[in-house]
């Protein structure tokens, strides 16, 4: 009696484990790319998918994006942590290249390069480019970084263990190790803003209007209207990271 | 943060802001090192048992605890950088599949656990039980604790053992290909790092912890036949000669490979890896690790293979070449982990590196953790000396 007990368990528990592979293994056959190779999340029709549209012709490089960063992030100030920050690019007459972003440019630019040797110049904000198929997300060893439902890449501090690998993953130079927190910080779009139905801190404060968000599910957001009227790019198209930040007037010489 | 202050004066060209932290340090630079030793050891101890390569005999015992000692201290460099060491356990708790990094708790629990200590304990369980029977005091109890109170020592019990310490050495083999070369994919697998991402990257890891293994193995045969007085084995030391030759030439080959191909394909990278390659890593790349760590051990050992010189020279030389290949291969993954930091992602400037004496990412303590694994080497040697073992006293053993 007690032996077939355990037989019939043991026959039960076999039959269990076998169909809990079996549907493992039919699952991860059916959405191969999405469950292992990238970190992708497929965008849910009903939720909200933001985007990030910035327009280089309008930026003036004020620098007030990056200041409003981090007094409303509580990003550290010391020059060597930014969620949001804007290069200036120079490019001179013999074809050579500068680029500078002192302090993000929170203290605004000066122009290093005498007038006469400047064929053109320009700003690039920069700021987390939320992409959809993320390196930095694939390769967080524990799962602390995330994708919300409406396409904004966190990180869960309570959680992260600070191994760094995100920000070696990162092609953009977007994340940083907080330095008292230990953990990796990056840009969040504002979430606790946008949550609230405000706009992220950089577009409140951006006197220029160079920069717009917006629900890619809606066609009828002014993100879409942006990405008609204008021929946008992404950085790094190459690396295939599915970046949701659309530049207007960026040209091959910005990485 | 001074330091980072000071180091904003050194950044050369543009970077990102965020790039001026250099995020693996020293100690990152420890675990792939480590670990290769680890990998490459075992290796030259499977080369006796699984391909029967007797004359490596006198080290097989030595090249394994190697392996297990430094296994030991692998991921105590790995655990003490992180941010939170106290979430490490996460990684095995919640891995996320999608991570090169998620599942190296798992690949270092099998290697350590299922691989080196099971080897080691079937090896050793005959002699432990004897050990136990004839010792006294701490050791005695030591012995019997790690009989795990199987103390059958019957020919059958023992046939058992031969066979499946045997099983579980060649299990080992892949399983030390899967330790190093998965250390060379986190690495390889970085596709926003053009100096990392390479599908050669967990070749060239693996062949140059054999190295590295191999060498150390080398090293310590000589340093503990000096250290016991007996005179070493000089047909088994001519053999780990020929195989870290052969190694070498692999590892040289493969790594020119992926530097011709980089140069000839020229890539957008292209620019900047050259500045890297003949500005911040001219000394460690082409002196320590090229010239130093490859090319005179290969010229050396090449060289005993045309001609075998005399025992009396040829001993130092084997030393030398030894630590020069450890020399080169430390600074082999210096010149990974370290100069794929020093670069911007921008492709437009440098920052730099200054390491610190100390602090827990400084050279002090990069030092400590370098030699714990001797330590504990030098404990495993005196409670389980492979000299001791039953049936291992080879006539060059007996003391002079």
């Amino acid at each position: 009696m007690g032996n077939e007990r355990i037989k019939d368990s043991r026959r039960n528990f076999l039959r269990k484990s076998a169909v809990l592979a079996g549907t493992l293994l039919v699952g991860s056959a059916t959405k191969p790319f999405t469950a292992m190779l990238f970190a992708a999340n497929e965008p849910d029709k009903f939720q909200k998918w933001y985007a990030i549209g910035i327009d280089i012709e309008k930026c003036i490089g004020c620098g007030m994006c990056a200041k409003a960063c981090k007094s409303e992030n509580d990003v550290p100030k010391d020059p060597f942590y930014y969620r949001s920050w804007v290069e200036q690019y120079t490019i001179k007459n013999d074809g050579s290249m500068s680029v500078e972003s002192p302090n993000g440019g929170i203290d605004g630019f000066t122009q290093s390069v005498p007038e006469e040797e400047i064929f053109k110049t320009f700003f690039v904000p920069k700021m987390c480019n939320h992409c959809y198929k993320s390196p930095c997300v694939q390769v967080c060893p524990v799962g602390a970084t995330f994708v919300s439902p409406e396409g904004v890449v966190l990180v869960d501090e309570k959680y992260c263990m600070g191994c760094s690998y995100c920000v070696q993953a990162c092609p953009y130079g977007c994340r940083y190790l907080h330095p008292e927190k230990k953990t990796a910080d990056k840009c969040t779009l504002c979430y606790h803003r946008l949550k609230k139905g405000l706009n992220p801190a950089c577009f409140e404060v951006c006197p220029t209007g160079a920069r717009i968000y917006g629900d890619l599910n809606d066609k009828n957001d002014k993100i879409h209207q942006f990405l008609k009227d204008h021929n946008t790019q992404v950085l790094k198209p190459h690396l295939n990271t599915g970046s949701k930040l659309f530049y207007n007037g960026l040209t091959s010489e910005v990485r | 943060m001074e330091q980072l202050y000071e180091i904003l004066n050194h950044v050369d060209g543009f970077i990102y802001p965020n790039e001026i932290v250099l995020q693996w340090g020293i100690l990152i630079v420890l675990y792939p090192f480590i670990t290769g030793l680890v990998a490459g050891a075992f290796i030259l101890a499977s080369l006796e048992r699984v391909f029967k390569i007797k004359v490596l005999r006198p080290t097989y015992h030595l090249a394994l605890l190697t392996a297990l000692a430094f296994m030991i201290v692998a991921v105590l460099p790995l655990v003490s950088h992180l941010g939170h060491p106290f979430r490490a356990y996460e990684i095995m708790m919640t891995p996320h599949f999608s991570s090169a990094m998620a599942i190296f708790g798992f690949v270092y629990l099998w290697y350590l656990m299922v691989v080196l200590l099971l080897e080691l304990w079937f090896d050793y369980r005959r002699d432990l039980v004897v050990w136990s029977n004839e010792s006294k005091g701490i050791k005695r109890r030591l012995y019997k604790i790690l009989t795990l109170g199987v103390t059958d020592i019957s020919p059958k019990a023992l046939a058992w053992d031969e066979k499946l310490g045997y099983i579980i050495t060649v299990i080992g083999v892949p399983s030390a290909f899967l330790l190093h070369g998965y250390v060379g994919f986190i690495f390889g697998s970085v596709k926003a790092n053009p100096w990392w991402s390479s599908v050669m990257m967990p070749v060239i890891f693996l062949l140059s912890a054999m190295v590295s293994g191999i060498a150390l193995v080398m090293f310590l045969f000589m340093v503990i036949s000096w250290i016991r007085k007996v005179k070493i084995d000089m047909a088994c030391l001519d053999e780990i000669g020929k195989f870290l030759f052969l190694m070498l030439i692999l590892d040289f080959t493969l790594e020119s490979l992926d530097q011709v191909h980089r140069i000839y394909e020229a890539e957008e990278s292209f620019e900047i890896l050259h500045l890297l390659v003949t500005g911040k890593l001219t000394y460690t790349l082409f002196i320590f690790q090229g010239l130093m760590g490859t090319i005179i051990p290969l010229l050396t050992l090449g060289f005993f293979r045309v001609h075998l010189p005399k025992e009396k020279l040829r001993k130092p030389m084997y030393f030398l070449a030894s630590c020069l290949v450890l020399f080169g291969v430390f600074f082999m993954r210096w010149n990974v982990v370290i100069g794929g930091q020093l670069f911007s992602k921008s492709f437009l400037g440098f920052t730099s590196f200054k390491l610190g004496m100390v602090g827990l990412e400084g050279f002090w303590m990069a030092l400590a953790w370098m030699i714990l694994p001797f330590l504990i080497l030098s404990f495993f040697l005196w409670l389980v000396p492979p000299w001791k073992k039953h049936a291992e006293q080879s006539p060059s053993d007996i003391e002079v």
